[in-house]
């Protein structure tokens, strides 16, 4: 597939994914808590894509889309969000604390910024290995204020470590707006206290986040340390799909809703010549798919049985 | 040879990094300086500064970085400078590396190890003397170990860090230089999960581990002369406990007196006195006794550490009125 049509696919794929999710929440077939990232599917795709198999990800409750970039099976995703056997913690917690080690998916807990620390450890290895290898850590603005992130960038700026944190900073962690939580703009003035870079880009731009990834990247497989990369998006939805955000305007989410990530990418395949229309329409279809036969599989699986609650604690039980 | 507790440890990191280049350490001054007890002295020079990693003051990073070198397939032993630090790295424990297998499919595992100096009777006041060690012990993920002897230091330490699975793993600093006996040179384990009977004995029985064996021991030599005939199980595994010992124990002589330097309240006594009690109620002919710490603080002025923990004539009291039921 040509490339400017496959990321299209990428974006796609994960919006038509985080929507279904969010639907079959309202009709009751997901229980618990569902985290969307509608509005931030560039950050995503832009990042995980020009990744290698073994490179490590560490996704927080936001990035599902990074689980679909990175490989994972679209099918036990939803079996794994519908907490069904066939999921990959096999019903034993809900949605996105799964990882699924031989894509290179480690999966976080619910205490924001703790994957930092072990992104660090695992980079940490890829160096004393000698191995070309990258962790990308991702975190959200009000993760920044924990000291797992700042022990975390502390630890890689002194040792050099090959890991890039991807800030999704969609200006508020749950209701508490980005002023509320900091006196600076831009979370990525905080890496130049570890010693390294922070750079800033448009987190609905796919171009500008590849752009910036491919440079972090790269350096960082080069033995040449860390980088900090802020990606300035937003939530279209509220912090979880029980949250109606009302501490927000509607005028700010149709400014947002106005800089769609996937509408601007629509925009870029139109200018560069393509037939727009068809492509939009074709690739419309094939996700649509893909996701329908998602929720079919992930429906017919089977619900865990209770003891099954017992497993999977020890790798090697006493 | 003969070998200290302290040198016990630093003998068994010797040998397993020696057989195993993904074993790694990572702590606090435990390079240059070889650790603040001298647990890691002279690793740096044999291993270098990529296998004996100086970290800064970070307890979370340092718990957190273990999690990921263990999932990227190393073998981690981290430091805890002192085991009072390691609440500053508490969640990366409790939530992230006891979970991790758990939540992740295709049998992911977390062979990792964090060493804990522990321990009171040296005067090390409030955040130098703690026995942190019951808050991990209810942990399902974790596993728990806490020797009592130099040999059981070095096989236990090195059975940890051949384990799939985190273990914490708490070395008594009061130990660390005053126990001091034969250990085999070759590297072997101590499996987890096994107590060790120290003393057998039938008519009452001492359950304990750490520091407090010696209290016991010592007791236990009193009360024969006294003609109590008294039983000690030196639990060495938290968690799991062996529950198999401890109700064979308490079976077998009716009269349990559960000891520990830990605080009474919430301490593992409590735990090992209700598995008793479900498995062994119809054999026991006195109550299941506990002492531990009295329920304040680790003061720090001598008279009132004395009062606090628990010594030989406390257990010795304390024995001899279970003894007379």
């Amino acid at each position: 597939m040509d490339q400017d049509i496959e990321l299209y696919y990428r974006l796609r794929l994960v919006r038509e994914f985080e929507d279904r999710v969010s639907k079959l929440h309202h009709q009751g077939k997901i229980p618990g808590g569902v985290y969307s990232g509608l509005g931030q599917e560039a950050v995503v795709v832009g990042t995980v894509y020009g990744l290698k198999p073994d490179d490590f990800i560490f996704p927080l409750h936001r990035d599902l889309g990074a689980f679909l970039v990175k490989g994972v099976d679209p099918n036990i995703l939803m079996a794994q969000i519908m907490g069904k056997k066939a999921g990959f913690s096999g019903g034993r917690d809900s949605f996105l604390h799964a990882g699924v080690l031989d894509k290179g998916v480690i999966g976080s807990t619910s205490m924001l910024a703790s994957s930092l620390p072990v992104a660090c450890g695992a980079a940490l290895k890829f160096k004393i290995k000698k191995e070309p290898r990258v962790a990308v850590a991702f975190f959200g603005e009000g993760a920044s204020s924990r000291g797992d992130f700042h022990e975390a960038l502390n630890f890689a700026g002194i040792h050099k470590l090959p890991v890039i944190f991807v800030c999704e900073n969609n200006f508020y962690a749950f209701s508490t707006p980005q002023t509320t939580q900091m006196a600076i703009e831009d979370v990525a003035d905080r890496a130049a206290g570890y010693g390294f870079h922070g750079h800033v880009c448009s987190g609905n731009d796919l171009f500008a986040v590849m752009r910036a990834m491919e440079h972090a990247v790269n350096q960082a497989r080069r033995g040449e340390g860390p980088e900090l990369i802020e990606c300035k998006t937003y939530r279209y939805s509220g912090h979880s799909e029980h949250d109606v955000a009302s501490y927000r305007t509607k005028e700010e989410l149709i400014e947002w809703e106005s800089r769609d990530p996937i509408q601007r990418y629509e925009f870029f395949l139109e200018k560069k010549g393509y037939d727009a229309a068809k492509i939009i329409a074709e690739t419309g279809g094939k996700v649509k798919a893909v996701v329908d036969e998602a929720v079919k599989f992930a429906e017919s699986s089977p619900e865990p049985e209770g003891p099954e609650a017992m497993e999977g604690l020890y790798a090697t039980p006493v | 040879m003969e070998l200290t507790y302290i040198k016990a440890i630093n003998n068994a990191l010797r040998q397993a990094m020696r057989l195993d280049s993904d074993v790694i350490l990572l702590g606090e001054d435990i390079g240059a300086l070889g650790g603040a007890f001298l647990a890691t002295e002279g690793l740096l020079n044999e291993f270098g500064p990529e296998r004996v990693i100086d970290t800064p003051i970070s307890e979370s990073l340092i718990n957190g970085a273990a999690v990921g070198l263990a999932v990227a397939g190393m073998r981690p032993v981290a430091e805890m400078q002192f085991a009072d630090f390691i609440a500053c790295g508490f969640d990366q424990l409790v939530n992230m590396a006891a979970t991790l297998r758990y939540r992740h499919g295709g049998g992911a595992k977390c062979p990792m190890v964090v060493r804990c100096p522990s321990g009171s009777g040296v005067r090390g006041g409030l955040f130098h003397s703690q026995n942190p060690e019951a808050w991990f012990a209810r942990v399902p993920g974790l596993k728990v170990v806490a020797p009592a002897t130099a040999f059981d230091a070095k096989g236990l330490l090195i059975a940890a860090i051949q384990d799939d699975d985190p273990v914490i793993y708490f070395e008594h600093k009061f130990l660390y230089r005053r126990i001091k006996e034969d250990v085999p040179e070759d590297s072997y384990i101590v499996p987890i999960g096994k107590a060790a009977l120290r003393r057998e004995g039938g008519d009452i029985c001492f359950i304990t581990y750490g520091s407090a064996l010696y209290h016991c021991l010592a007791a236990a030599d009193e009360l024969e002369k006294e003609g109590v005939s008294s039983e000690v199980l030196d639990l060495r595994t938290l968690l799991p406990l062996d529950k198999r010992a401890i109700i064979e124990c308490a079976r077998k002589t009716g009269k349990v007196l559960i000891v520990h330097e830990d605080r009474v309240t919430g301490g593992i006594g409590g735990e090992v006195s209700a598995i008793i009690m479900e498995n062994a109620f119809e054999y026991l002919d006195a109550p299941v006794m506990r002492l531990g710490a009295k329920d304040t603080h680790n003061a720090f002025a001598g008279p009132m550490e004395e009062y606090i923990l628990p010594n030989k004539e406390k257990v010795l009291q304390a024995a001899r009125k279970l003894a007379g039921y």
